[in-house]
């Protein structure tokens, strides 16, 4: 299993925590951008969907 | 126990809770992405138990509700609770139905009849979209020229949404509100927001700190929880001279910075309801 991935805003690489599960959000350390774990096997990472209007409690 | 666990992306709320669940013997997850669901009405079969929602768009958790509830799913919340908590106006409709002490409101669906309505209250008032979300969209209005330029922006900036007029009491909170956590028939934590802001959602800066669970305070919690319908529910409450006011319930509590402070394991209580279901 891939554990690291490039950040699709900066290109920074991002290792996978072990504990890491699919749709979870993730910050990237370098760019600061907010980020969704798409797969863990190959671990990919997209830029994650931005607030919406009907976003939050 | 198969637990339908309905999401979109996992937040740190949700990935406390799946560690939760994780933790728990004979507990088998099903992870239910709102994005991947098809709804086939009449033909739908989930083979879980219960489903719990952590949806993150309220438009989404509440059709999504709906219709796990038609196919015979047991969700929690319920899409009662949903749609009454995600829309401020039958928030306090149910509120007031059931006697829970609110701030004054008023609502009208044109700019004059807001304007009259802004001024029997009297200044300042605050201006809320019916459906919104962490702080999102509020105006505190101080005057009448704020008013007569808010109530036209809304009107011709914004959806017909923002033309229905939820307008509220402005209630000098001296700095802060409290949040209390409802579980069940249980008021387990709350917690006060702190913020310089008059808007004091932790999602806009507000800081999270103790607050002791009072008799008064559980009571004015499992009251608002009761008028719309119970389950796992935040309330978010003012302090005043005369007592508590509600000012809103909110159904996909978000929870992560309020387990430290309050010294409660919210996600653990949680998983409890969930599972005794």
């Amino acid at each position: 299993m891939s554990q690291k991935a490039e950040c699709p805003v900066c290109g920074a690489e991002i290792a996978r925590a072990p504990d890491t599960v699919k749709s979870e959000l993730i910050s990237c350390k370098d760019c600061g951008s907010e980020l969704e774990v798409v797969s863990l096997d190959p671990f990919t990472l997209a830029e994650a969907p931005q607030q919406e209007e009907d976003w939050g409690q | 126990m198969k637990v339908g666990f309905l999401h979109s992306v996992l937040r740190k709320d949700e990935k406390l809770l799946l560690e939760e669940f994780d933790r728990r013997k004979n507990v088998d997850l099903v992870m239910l992405d709102d994005r991947e669901l098809i709804f086939n009405l009449g033909k739908d079969a989930f083979s879980v138990d219960v489903a719990l929602e952590r949806c993150i768009n309220h438009s989404r958790a509440l059709h999504t509700l709906t219709l796990l509830e038609a196919a015979g799913v047991r969700c929690i919340n319920s899409a009662k609770v949903a749609t009454i908590c995600g829309d401020k106006l039958l928030t306090s409709v149910a509120l007031a139905k059931h006697h829970v002490p609110q701030p004054q409101l008023r609502v009208a669906f044109t700019e004059e009849s807001a304007l009259q309505a802004i001024e029997e209250i009297g200044y300042p008032v605050v201006l809320k979209p019916a459906v919104g979300s962490w702080g999102r969209l509020l105006a505190k209005v101080n005057d009448r020229d704020a008013a007569e330029a808010i109530l036209e922006h809304k009107t011709v900036l914004g959806t017909y949404h923002h033309s229905i007029f939820y307008i509220q009491q402005y209630v000098h909170k001296r700095g802060r509100d409290v949040r209390s956590f409802v579980v069940g028939d249980e008021c387990i934590a709350a917690i006060y927001r702190t913020s310089e802001h008059w808007i004091t959602n932790t999602a806009r800066g507000g800081v999270a700190s103790h607050c002791a669970v009072t008799e008064a305070l559980s009571d004015i919690s499992l009251r608002a929880a009761k008028a719309v319908g119970g389950g796992i529910v935040a309330i978010d409450i003012f302090e005043t001279a005369d007592g508590y006011l509600v000012n809103e319930v909110n159904y996909t509590m978000e929870f992560k910075n309020s387990i430290a402070t309050s010294g409660v394991n919210i996600p653990a209580k949680i998983v409890d309801y969930v599972l005794k279901r």
